[in-house]
């Protein structure tokens, strides 16, 4: 009776664990492809006619995010000053980024979320954690949730751990990194990539302290970053050289095109660029050589197709779903108390050695070497 | 301005639940620029304001995301415009329809609404998201309420403005991204129909842009017994005789919109191309089929193409047309204002708005109004109405004064314009010191007034026709006919540029400085002269000698000094 019972017992047993390791299989593999959308926050903080190119810097990456599958509902663009129906603009309703008038950035489809006097410091960190007055339209909220990447470029004017915005008004490096942080505890990004296009770039990212960022700029701290070329005819230098050299490489990655953030981080070396373009990775998780371009400028979705039929609703259900609901649970316990990985502070190596040669130097120069025997 | 109904005779087939038609007018001016006039309607026999059955939910040809603002915010009626440029009307007429520099936005809701303003505040920051525009910038400090200037223009008791918002935004800019929701407006969009000759870069290099989406209830009958919704989507645009015409006064439709027609919107039941030719231009291809019109006091031939039907499109497939013309002659505009700022410095000024009446032997009163930001403070007592160097007496006067930071002034007066004549009204104010967190980004740019509007029923040299057919081109049917001998008018003035005083934005941060320093400076080296107490000490020996001393003490032997 007894093993009668247990051949009976067996195979469930055995049918129970090959579900379990299939479905871990599904949930693991689920959870490690990342993100299920995506959202771009593209924000030009100039005003006046002369910041033409923070307009049309902006617009290029728009222009890009746009043609690898962002749709315009997930894109919040932000511009300070109308260039394309400015007065002073030879050509109305065109942003060229290339002199002699090659490519019109600003095309026939544009839908400009925030423009002119809305450009603020305040509404920028609104949209960013979400706290807008609830009248907002939709088309002006970022809606993303924990399974979103989000892309965030700036441009502009700015300095040692700031950004202007629209000559009145600055936002510092400190406060970005907050909003970074209000973001994470509230779920907002799986993964965020941060690029920024002005003056000692490198100082915005310096404070960023919350997990599952990368962050890229144009320029250390010192150096300034410079425009690309003037033309003639409009009168205003087009483009900053750092966007110029990252819409060249962009025009070149297709939807599915596998080129990875390694290749982005070579992008304008110092040749091109003058300034020196940095980079962080060390508050991102994934190794960025297999992070794809196309995961944060790009919106393709993961699809997999399986030729086996996955029974969602089997009579073992109850212990299915618990292991499952525990190994969820565990996931997201374990990335919630992850903590930045820091790296340990060593001083640098140099500093040691010229440490000691202080110390002998002092030495000698107070007893001579002939008068040491006296003290020694 | 009165209006109690407009209905169209209905067909011998029972007419379609909704309808769309599509209209071009295009109009040579004598000074050489060309003017062309988009109107798009939809007719829709439905109700969005019922109450008790059950909500509208399939859109055909009327836009989804209009339909739904109407109903949840209980609209009677909309319009909202977009303008880039200023009409001249000296040198080109009256247009079709007017429309104010920057984007204006006039709203009558629904007798049922209990909060009107709460509802305002949320319809333009929904509108703000629909047309890519800055409407949010529209709060209680920029819109009025007007008694007697803004009655409905579709059905509707026109008694109670309470329930009537106006506000105007002169600074507002249109460009591409306002125009690209516009066209998805539309059933066919931009990919068939007229709307295909809306590219940007040729709409907005043009001496004046304006597009404008108008809804109201209608009367689809003469007893009113079925009330539509009609929705007009017009887009008036003037190209310029040097920048785009190249001096001549020869256009085609390629040269103005560098497209031609190749077919009209599918779902249309009428589009048609309407052409003036009052004046005898030069036009190919020839058409038989013309229309006379009584539009604007004025009674004009056109020449009229009809799309629906294939012949018009021709060999090609494609229908461009050419007009060419020499004549002068122009019909004086009646009715023309101007505004401007008078007076000298940054404290005090003078808004002067001049009326002028071209008619030789006709008086006929207007209704001027005036909505003037709370900053600069009007001295109403300074007004003065003088017409032919005499006082004039305003017979209505409706003024509500502003109040700091809350609303705007309001000023709405009818004045009696005598015949042949100029008429100058004068108003006196005082410029506003601004907070320093109240000035814009760009302060020395200067403050926009919005522009003032005259309405008027101008007396029309040539009679104008009360009855409506259900042909009748879009352009003369817009504003609904009373009376015979009149026309309704509204004229818009300039926007005034102000500059008001502005601070040294700077200063908060030198006084921070300087005050700190002065602090630092004096009061500090005071206390420490109170408070310091002074030792003596032995000094220090230097760090090498303390550490022969600290080796000696290991090996025991006697320390150095």
């Amino acid at each position: 009776m007894y093993s009668l019972s247990l051949h009976f017992f067996y195979p469930w047993i055995y049918l129970k664990k090959r579900i379990f390791t299939f479905c871990t299989i599904e949930t693991g593999q689920f959870f490690s492809s990342g993100h299920t959308n995506n959202w771009a926050v593209l924000v030009c903080t100039s005003r006046f006619w002369f910041n033409y190119r923070h307009v049309a810097n902006t617009l290029s990456v728009y222009r890009s995010v746009k043609r690898l599958g962002i749709p315009d509902s997930h894109i919040v663009l932000m511009l300070a000053d109308d260039m394309a129906c400015n007065y002073r603009n030879p050509k109305p309703a065109t942003v060229f980024s290339h002199k002699n008038m090659e490519l019109n950035v600003y095309g026939d489809d544009v839908e400009v979320d925030y423009r002119g006097y809305e450009v603020t410091v305040e509404n920028f960190l609104r949209v960013l954690t979400g706290r807008l007055p609830p009248s907002t339209p939709r088309s002006k909220r970022l809606l993303s949730d924990d399974r979103s990447n989000i892309l965030i470029y700036l441009t502009g004017h700015g300095g040692n751990g700031f950004l202007k915005f629209q000559d009145s008004e600055e936002i510092s490096n400190m406060e970005l990194a907050d909003a970074f942080e209000q973001m994470w505890q509230k779920r907002r990004y799986n993964e965020l990539l941060f690029i920024i296009d002005t003056c000692q770039g490198a100082s915005m990212y310096e404070r960023f302290y919350s997990p599952n960022l990368m962050a890229l700029a144009s320029s250390q701290v010192g150096e300034d970053s410079l425009s690309h070329q003037p033309d003639l005819a409009i009168g205003v230098h087009l483009m900053d050289k750092y966007t110029f050299y990252l819409l060249e490489f962009l025009e070149e990655v297709h939807p599915a095109s596998q080129a990875n953030m390694n290749d982005l981080f070579k992008v304008c070396p110092q040749s091109q660029c003058v300034s020196t373009p940095g980079h962080r990775t060390d508050l991102f998780q994934r190794n960025p050589g297999s992070v794809l371009i196309t995961d944060f400028f790009g919106s393709v979705r993961k699809v997999e197709i399986t030729k086996d039929t996955i029974n969602l609703t089997s009579s073992v259900k109850p212990p299915i779903q618990s292991i499952a609901e525990h190994h969820v649970l565990q996931f997201v316990a374990d990335v919630s108390s992850q903590n930045p990985k820091q790296k340990d502070w060593h001083p640098p190596d140099g500093f040691i050695l010229g440490l000691w040669t202080l110390i002998l130097l002092v030495f000698f120069q107070t007893y001579g070497i002939k008068h040491l025997k006296h003290i020694f | 301005m009165h209006c109690k109904s407009l209905w169209i005779k209905a067909s011998a087939k029972s007419p379609a639940k909704d309808q769309f038609q599509e209209e071009l007018v295009i109009r040579p001016l004598h000074s050489g620029d060309i003017y062309a006039s988009f109107q798009f309607r939809t007719l829709w026999d439905t109700d969005f304001l019922q109450e008790g059955q059950k909500k509208v939910s399939h859109y055909r040809l009327f836009p989804k995301s209009l339909g739904q603002v109407l109903s949840k915010f209980s609209v009677q009626e909309l319009h909202i415009s977009f303008t880039q440029g200023f009409w001249r009307t000296m040198q080109w007429g009256q247009p079709f329809i007017p429309s104010p520099p920057g984007a204006e936005l006039w709203v009558w809701f629904h007798h049922t609404v209990s909060d009107v303003d709460g509802n305002w505040k949320e319809l333009t920051n929904v509108l703000s998201g629909i047309f890519c525009a800055s409407l949010n910038f529209i709060d209680m400090t920029n819109t009025v309420q007007p008694s007697a200037s803004f009655k409905p223009l579709g059905l509707g008791n026109a008694t109670d403005h309470r329930f009537l918002r106006y506000a105007t935004l002169p600074r507002e800019i249109v460009c591409t991204e306002n125009l690209t929701p516009w066209k998805k407006l539309l059933p066919c969009g931009s990919k068939a129909g007229l709307a295909v000759l809306m590219k940007s870069e040729k709409l907005f290099h043009s001496s004046f842009h304006s597009q404008a989406v108008h809804i109201r209830p209608i009367c689809q009958d003469e007893q009113c017994t079925s009330k539509a919704w009609e929705l007009r989507q017009t887009l008036n645009v003037v190209f310029d005789h040097y920048t785009s015409g190249q001096g001549k006064k020869e256009w085609s439709l390629f040269k103005m919109f560098s497209r031609t027609l190749t077919e009209a919107c599918p779902l249309a039941s009428s589009s048609k191309v309407y052409v003036d030719i009052t004046d005898n231009p030069e036009l190919s291809p020839a058409t038989p089929l013309l229309s006379q019109a009584v539009v604007l006091g004025d009674r004009r031939t056109y020449s009229v193409y009809d799309l629906t039907r294939a012949e018009t499109f021709g060999q090609l497939r494609s229908f461009n047309l050419l007009l060419r013309w020499k004549g002068d002659n122009m019909l004086r505009p009646l009715l023309h204002a101007e505004r401007y700022v008078a007076g000298f410095g940054l404290q005090t000024g003078e808004i002067h708005t001049v009326i002028y009446n071209n008619h030789p032997y006709r008086a006929f009163p207007v209704l001027l109004m005036d909505s003037v930001p709370w900053y600069l403070q009007l001295y109403i007592h300074t007004l003065t109405v003088t017409s032919k160097s005499r006082d004039n007496k305003p017979s209505y006067i409706h003024y509500q004064p502003a109040k700091d930071r809350h609303r705007p002034h309001l000023l709405e007066m009818l004045i009696q314009l005598p015949p042949h004549s100029m008429t100058e009204v004068t108003v006196q104010f005082e410029r506003a010191l601004l907070k320093w967190t109240e000035y814009t980004p760009d302060p020395n740019h200067g403050f926009y007034v919005g522009s003032s509007v005259i309405s008027a029923l101008v007396p029309s040299m040539v009679a104008m026709s009360t009855n409506f057919t259900q042909d009748q081109p879009l352009f003369s049917s817009f504003v609904p006919v009373k009376e015979e001998s009149s026309y309704f008018v509204r004229v818009y003035t300039e926007p005034l540029l102000v500059n008001l005083p502005t601070p040294d934005f700077s200063m908060p941060y030198n006084v921070i400085c300087l005050t700190c320093t002065v602090v630092a400076v004096g009061y500090g080296s005071f206390y420490n002269l109170l408070t310091r107490t002074f030792q003596v000490d032995e000094p220090s020996p230097p760090l090498a000698k303390r550490l022969a001393n600290f080796i000696r003490r290991i090996r025991g032997v006697p320390l150095l000094a």
